[in-house]
């Protein structure tokens, strides 16, 4: 019990250091608190590197061409004069991020919800560990699998949307053509990033304290109402992190949309179109053919999506941070 | 008090209704869900719809509203919710293992048909796209390469970094160190693969390398390493280290062998998934270690490859022989991504820190 008083006033990891700040460090010491901190400088340095590189690069590219590199819906900086613009690709990543999200966010709340609250005991611990898993599966392989196994399968689900909600303007099938679309995208993304949003989810929904579960069930709440009146309510910035940390993730992936999609330089709001186009997969399929010049190009789109994922990332973390405190104070 | 308010209450008026509601049996659901199949079935039957998915849709509607239906009126309204609620999250869950399964089911299949020792043990020299045969091992030794120079550079700085934020961090600097590491979580690995080309191959001149390659990943890998570094560490009682401080050790030498010994089953499982994070990134190889057919031990100069880019390569020649070799790589992948989880994993909870409370 004396252990409570020493643990209750220093944060963890932080035990007191002024005895040896006071009389100055001893040589080991300030070598090993040098090379830490010097660890730790070299970090911020690289962001710094990555942030200043890729802009110094790409004002190179921006100052040279012809047309408005924000508004042109064309690319082709090999040409005379060159022309390269990123429209087409912030309207595809943008689309395709938010078909992801709007199929996963539900699905995954959903299937946190079956691991923390519906699943028998004994079932719902190997799935977690299963969702931790399936978290790993590397891009490509999904990549791999939706263009060989979902876009032949999606092709009788695109030209049943198309029959039947085509005067909805964006599932009207104008174009031939297989699967290879941006809705089709949108559905891989979505099966990619539910893991992550899963296991964060789920994570946050076992931190729901049990006073507030067992005070809705002693009044006689179903569970339904517990989880709407108490489980989602504390969850609900957990919710809003996990899906911005998948969003991250989907705007950023390359491998799986360069290989299952068809890209194009047209902006079409037929989602059932083959083409369009995302900034990684731009990157990852122009960036065999291009010149010093062309790479040049490519970097001012890779800045733009480095900034994007950092602004969603960085809201992510914020809100993650402002519950930490909210949590603390009710544990 | 409550005597008198027992005597004033009025006499308890004669019960209509039962304490508890009407509930329904425990076989309800089965039976509502057997029939809305074969409802379901019957339409589809009725309609000639040839999908099966549109029977299994119009089955699964069927479903949730009878239950709707029938528990509202044999329970009550919020019976009836919950009751929905439950078959919704039902239907997530399978909506979600189905495709999930599917992948794990299409790459073992389809993968063990390729691999043998022939596939490990030979590279792509000489074998024409649509000619079966060849192998992956230049594509093994590249990963394995360029994996290991990663580690080599991401995990002392991760973990000298994660130190300092938990042993030595105040103030402004650590904070900002905190925040950046997070921000740099999010880094889409195609960003990271850009920012190496823009330095050190267009700046410093230098060709594709696995090396290059190497770096890209390393930037990928450092803030992962950190995060579960210092999570580890924060889970190393105080009382360790003011034992051994007040017993006149340095503090670098606390660290050293009482705090980093604690905390190092959780740091190889931290540093051991970061590794197989990467294993998988195709991006950053892609762009900085290009791709080769033939085999190269040399990390440092010339191209190399690597399984992911190998995977990629294959699909994009799409000879039925090379998507075959694609899968082959695909399981050989996954069967390694799946492997150092998994052990990483293990070696978590055989050391899991005693944190002594």
């Amino acid at each position: 019990m004396d252990t409570a008083t020493t643990t209750k006033n220093p944060p963890p990891g932080a035990p007191p250091s002024e005895g040896t700040a006071r009389g100055g460090l001893r040589p080991g010491d300030r070598i090993f608190l040098g090379m830490s901190r010097g660890a730790g400088i070299f970090l911020l340095v690289i962001m710094a590197a990555i942030a200043g590189f890729l802009a110094y690069r790409a004002g190179i590219a921006i100052s040279k061409d012809d047309a408005n590199f924000l508004t042109a819906s064309e690319w082709n900086p090999a040409g005379d004069p060159p022309v390269f613009g990123i429209a087409v690709l912030a309207f595809g990543t943008v689309v395709s991020s938010v078909i992801a999200m709007l199929i996963a966010v539900p699905v995954a709340i959903g299937i946190a919800l079956f691991i923390s609250h519906y699943a028998p005991r004994r079932v719902a611990a190997p799935l977690a560990y299963l969702v931790d898993l399936l978290a790993a599966v590397p891009s490509i392989i999904y990549g791999l699998w939706g263009a060989i196994f979902l876009v032949p399968y999606l092709d009788g689900l695109n030209s049943w949307l198309d029959e039947y909600l085509g005067w909805t303007y964006i599932f009207d099938k104008t174009g031939e053509g297989v699967a290879r679309n941006l809705f089709t995208v949108g559905i891989l993304l979505a099966i990619m990033i539910l893991p992550i949003i899963t296991n964060v989810t789920r994570e946050v929904f076992l931190q729901v304290p049990k006073m507030h579960e067992e005070a809705a069930l002693a009044l006689g709440a179903t569970r339904w109402e517990v989880i709407r009146m108490s489980v989602l309510p504390f969850g609900r910035s957990g919710i809003i992190s996990a899906s911005m940390l998948g969003l991250g993730r989907a705007l950023g992936e390359t491998m799986a949309v360069a290989v299952v999609l068809s890209p194009s330089f047209i902006i079409s709001g037929h989602l059932l179109d083959p083409g369009g186009g995302t900034f990684a997969q731009n990157i990852a399929a122009k960036f065999n053919e291009a010149d010093e010049f062309g790479r040049d190009a490519l970097i001012a789109s890779g800045l733009v999506l480095f900034v994007i994922t950092l602004l969603v990332n960085g809201a992510a973390r914020a809100i993650i941070a402002r519950r930490k405190e909210y949590s603390g104070a009710n544990a | 008090m409550s005597q008198v308010i027992e005597e004033t209450r009025p006499a308890p008026a004669v019960r209509t209704a039962p304490l508890s509601h009407a509930r329904m049996p425990r076989w309800a659901p089965a039976a509502i869900a057997v029939g809305s199949i074969a409802a379901g079935c019957g339409i589809g039957l009725g309609a000639g719809w040839h999908s099966r998915v549109q029977w299994g849709l119009i089955a699964a509607l069927i479903f949730v509203a009878a239950t709707f239906v029938i528990t509202t009126k044999v329970e009550n309204v919020r019976q009836a919710k919950d009751r929905v609620a439950t078959s919704v999250v039902w239907v997530c869950f399978v909506l979600a293992v189905v495709p999930l399964l599917s992948l794990a089911w299409v790459t073992i299949s389809k993968g063990i048909e390729v691999v043998d020792g022939y596939f490990l043990s030979h590279s792509m020299n000489g074998v024409l796209d649509a000619q079966p045969g060849g192998g992956i091992y230049h594509a093994l030794l590249g990963t394995i390469e360029q994996v290991l120079i990663a580690t080599v550079i991401a995990a002392p700085i991760g973990m000298l970094t994660a130190i300092y934020l938990v042993e030595y961090g105040r103030g402004k600097l650590a904070k900002a160190v905190t925040f950046f590491v997070d921000v740099m979580t999010g880094i889409p690995s195609i960003v990271a693969g850009l920012f190496v080309l823009a330095t050190w191959n267009q700046m410093l001149g230098f060709g594709p390398s696995g090396f290059a390659g190497a770096i890209a990943l390393a930037i990928l890998m450092m803030p992962v390493v950190v995060r579960s570094t210092e999570e580890m560490l924060k889970l190393v009682p105080n009382e360790l280290r003011e034992a051994s401080l007040a017993l006149g050790v340095p503090k670098w030498r606390t660290i050293l062998k009482v705090v980093l010994p604690t905390a190092i089953g959780g740091i190889t499982t931290g540093v051991m998934l970061s590794v197989a994070r990467v294993t998988g990134e195709t991006a950053p190889v892609l762009l900085l270690v290009f791709g080769t057919k033939l085999i190269n031990p040399n990390p440092f100069e010339g191209a190399q490859s690597s399984l992911p880019l190998y995977v990629y390569e294959q699909y994009a020649v799409g000879t039925d022989a090379s998507i075959a070799r694609a899968w082959g790589a695909a399981l050989v992948l996954i069967a390694f991504v799946m492997l150092l989880n998994l052990v990483a994993r293990g070696i978590a909870r055989w050391k899991a820190p005693k944190t002594g409370r």
